[in-house]
């Protein structure tokens, strides 16, 4: 599936810059992540995390800075449908209500029959979908239900399937296992590492859960009012973070003896 | 006298094969922190509602729901309308859907007990100003309107509404789920302040495990609309002694925890359309036999812990293991 | 979903919020359609066959429900004219759904200056009477019933082009049009097999609505003696010719036709309105 050599980034951003009026959602972001690599961007709302991550799927333009997937540059506007269907095939996204992300009136296996048409036509189509719904866990009796008959977490399941049957490059999960359960989120945070381990697609996680990070990558960026403060080895960073900003956001994780009081002084203070 | 006494709390909704909430009982002691955790679907909104005598339309109750000593089931819309003014009080996850954004912050205050006479005019206005003050506002909201504000800000004002009537229960539904790490840090300190200045009885409803052990004095675990286990919360998380908990324990992501796979629990929670007959954790229980499936398990309390009470026909077996939060 | 169906002030009084209320008018609608079906079977006599000598015959055994001033059978005017009193109204719907759907879907897709066009274009067809507007096309185009059709579906088009852009509006925010164009879809992909499926239900109950309004009016048309050609048997031409009869104290084959009318007209707006309740509850 991926045709960059290991090691090599599948994803290159650099400069990225995002003003929505005065408001500068994104100021100079860069990070690039290997082929097969998994790169957290951990922050809280108004970080410019998700802004970040829209810019890199092409939901939203930059006015600055580059996007690059296996070599190809992504961030002039894209015509024709060979070209949109060309970046479709580089960045998936997995979005973080499973339950709005999906068409409520398509059944499961039409939605992914639909997606195989359009970037593989005249390919065995039942034989794909039933591949894909064994590797995400669900039986093929799900293929007939609709969105509102599932539960969350298969639901998380359908839209993973059909991340995966473009085929991509990198997939973007944005707090893509936030609305989940915690039983459910289990089940669907190893069932990513298992895709990841058998494909080689890399994961791009946006999230605010710092042991989501911790369990999925091995980079991590942390963002604070649309700015890189801090990035490297994810259990690094977690282990021995150097910026104040990092220190508060591991602090603020609740855990026995954990002191609130405190840490809404150090908020005060940063 | 607790400041909430659910005993056996049964209840049914039309069209379910099972009850949904299933003889809770479940106490909270003036001014102490109780969580009560458990994942969607487990009762435990149901359940923390129930205290404000709020229940699904066409339901039916039965055992005994207490408020400071009333009994709230059954009870008439004068008694209601007092217990829901002055006594109990909600703090709802969503500040933005609790509050009326073409009102101003003040009125938003102010507005139930001047609504039942608790308090005048005059004593309103004094006790907005000092509840404002408690939760670290200053006076000029007043006069903003609910858009005007942060999420974190607006869910202080929501706090500091439920505080208005000096209630002696305090119920706070996921109160900071929706707010950010760091702020939801300053809503817990403000929350506990607040509980320990007033002698509030506060019950925290959640869903993450790790929140609950760091704020609470004791924890209720719920399943299926059943109380699976409940203990302080140190004796809880260092010796979990029902299945469910010690999973939910393995299956939650750490920041101290290695990497790699969790410990997930396989399946799903029970369906409200099919009947339960034994333990609801059974098909997901690594320890389950025949038993579990065909008997329910009654609570019963640890050995030398009458405060540690599970629901588990094998809570024995899981001495020893430990999970650290 | 913001499912606000515009209906006139007087109807949007009536709330189907009673079951049976609904049923009933569920069972007009289909007794009307059928009637206008199987009329050709059902009607017990040519109604165009002239039989003077029992012109103002009360209801009896060969004409059950009268004869009206020029000895035409009521009940086979009745029967026949429910044709012509449906058609009319179905033009006008089919014309004014599909044009209001691609006009109220291209503005709120596109935005900008193609939006600030279409709406202020519609609006303007919005401020003019709708009868004014058939009226004078009749007077152009003189005696059928296309004109008064065509007229109708242009003034009826803003209703179903701004239920359309507000419900489209809503729907391009939601995650799957974003999970879409994330597959690679094109816009018009998706507009076409997921916005449009999706708010179709709430459209159509517009549409119904709208079909009981374009019955009314094209029954005033030809009540005003415009549209319908003069031996065409139709409710509104029926309330025409009887209004002589009712000077000489026969006010069966007026009344008839009003009933029929008003029946009509209530059960379909009725229907619509329960049916996007209904819808828009699903959705939510």
């Amino acid at each position: 599936m991926s045709e960059t050599p290991a090691g090599a980034a599948v994803l290159e951003v650099s400069g990225l810059c995002r003003s929505f009026g005065p408001v500068t959602a994104v100021d100079r972001v860069g990070f690039s992540l290997p082929a097969g690599g998994s790169l957290g961007i951990v922050g809280e709302s108004g970080s410019g995390k998700t802004t970040t991550a829209r810019i890199v799927v092409g939901l939203d333009r930059a006015d600055a800075g580059t996007v690059t997937v296996r070599g190809r540059e992504r961030t002039a506007a894209v015509r024709g449908r060979a070209a949109r269907l060309a970046r479709a095939r580089e960045v998936q996204m997995v979005f973080q209500d499973p339950y709005l992300s999906l068409d409520p009136r398509i059944g499961v296996g039409a939605a992914l029959r639909e997606t195989l048409r359009l970037h593989f036509p005249g390919r065995d189509h039942e034989g794909r979908v039933r591949e894909l719904l064994d590797q995400v866990g669900l039986g093929t009796r799900a293929a007939d239900a609709l969105p509102r008959q599932l539960s969350g977490g298969q639901r998380q399941r359908v839209a993973i399937a059909r991340a995966l049957a473009v085929e991509p490059a990198v997939v973007v999960l944005d707090e893509a296992v936030a609305a989940l359960d915690v039983s459910v989120q289990a089940q669907v945070l190893n069932l990513l590492a298992d895709i990841r381990a058998e494909t080689g697609i890399g994961y791009l996680f946006i999230t605010h859960d710092l042991g989501v990070v911790r369990c999925v990558t091995d980079q991590v960026v942390v963002m604070r009012s649309g700015r890189i403060v801090e990035s490297g080895p994810t259990a690094t960073v977690l282990a021995d973070p150097r910026h104040a900003y990092t220190r508060l956001l591991l602090e603020s994780v609740p855990h026995r003896g954990w002191d609130p009081e405190r840490i809404a002084a150090a908020r005060r203070a940063l | 006298m607790n400041a909430l006494d659910i005993r056996g709390l049964t209840l049914r909704l039309p069209a379910t094969a099972r009850p949904v909430l299933d003889g809770v009982d479940l106490t909270v002691g003036a001014g102490e922190t109780v969580a009560l955790v458990g994942e969607s679907g487990s009762g435990k909104t149901l359940t923390s509602r129930s205290a404000l005598g709020l229940r699904p339309a066409g339901s039916t109750a039965d055992g005994s729901v207490r408020v400071a000593g009333t009994e709230v089931l059954g009870a008439g819309p004068a008694v209601l309308r007092a217990l829901r003014s002055r006594t109990a009080a909600m703090i709802y996850q969503d500040p933005r859907a609790a509050t009326n954004p073409l009102r101003r912050i003040g009125d938003f205050l102010t507005e139930s007990v001047l609504l039942t006479g608790a308090l005048d005019r005059a004593a309103a206005d004094r006790r907005a100003a000092e509840l404002l003050d408690a939760v670290g506002l200053d006076a000029s909201v007043l006069d903003r309107y609910p858009g005007q504000v942060s999420g974190g800000m607006l869910q202080r004002v929501v706090i500091a509404a439920a505080l208005m009537g000096d209630p002696a229960l305090l119920l706070a539904d996921e109160p900071t789920t929706a707010l950010d790490v760091t702020t939801q840090a300053e809503v817990v300190a403000l929350l506990d302040g607040l509980r320990r200045r007033y002698g509030t009885g506060l019950l925290f409803v959640t869903h993450d495990l790790g929140l609950a052990a760091a704020i609470s004095d004791r924890v209720y675990v719920m399943y299926a609309g059943r109380i699976a286990e409940t203990a302080p919360a140190a004796a809880l998380f260092d010796r979990p002694r029902h299945p469910y908990t010690a999973a939910l324990l393995a299956a939650t992501p750490r920041i101290d925890a290695p990497a790699g796979r969790l410990a997930a629990i396989e399946g799903q929670p029970p369906d409200l359309r099919a009947e339960l007959t034994g333990c609801p954790f059974a098909a997901r229980c690594p320890l389950a036999d025949d038993r579990c499936r065909t008997e329910a398990p009654r609570p019963r309390p640890a050995p030398g812990a009458a405060d540690h009470l599970t629901a588990c026909h094998h809570a024995e077996r899981l001495e020893g293991s430990a999970a650290n939060v | 979903m913001s499912a606000v169906l515009t209906r006139r002030p007087v109807l949007s009084r009536l709330r189907a919020g009673r079951a049976p209320l609904q049923a009933v008018c569920l069972a007009v609608v289909a007794l009307v359609v059928l009637a206008a079906v199987l009329a050709p079977w059902l009607a017990p006599a040519d109604p165009n066959a002239v039989d003077l000598g029992s012109a103002l015959a009360g209801p009896g055994a060969g004409h059950p429900l009268g004869v009206d001033a020029a000895g035409r059978d009521t009940l086979a005017r009745l029967l026949i004219g429910a044709r012509t009193s449906l058609l009319g109204p179905l033009g006008v719907v089919v014309f004014s759904t599909v044009g209001g759907i691609a006009v109220g879907a291209a503005a709120a897709w596109r935005g900008g200056w193609l939006d600030s066009l279409l709406s202020r274009s519609t609006e303007l067809v919005f401020a003019f009477p709708g009868m004014l507007l058939a009226v004078l096309v009749v007077a152009v185009a003189g005696e059928g019933l296309l004109a008064p059709v065509v007229a109708l579906a242009v003034a009826y088009l803003p209703y179903v082009s701004r239920l359309t852009r507000a419900l489209v509006l809503t729907e391009r925010e939601r995650p799957y049009v974003a999970a879409h164009r994330v597959q690679g879809q094109s816009a018009a992909q998706i507009l076409l097999r997921h916005v449009l499926p999706n708010i179709a239900p709430v459209v159509l109950a517009q549409s119904a609505v709208n079909f009981g309004y374009a019955l009314m009016d094209l029954a005033g048309l030809s009540f005003l003696g415009l549209g319908v050609p003069a031996l065409t048997p139709d409710w509104g031409r029926m309330v025409f010719d009887g209004q002589s009869a009712v000077q000489h104290g026969y006010p069966l084959s007026a009344v008839l036709p009003c009933v029929a009318i008003v029946l009509t007209v209530v059960a379909f707006n009725v229907v619509g309105e329960r049916w996007a309740d209904h819808v828009s509850g699903r959705n939510r």
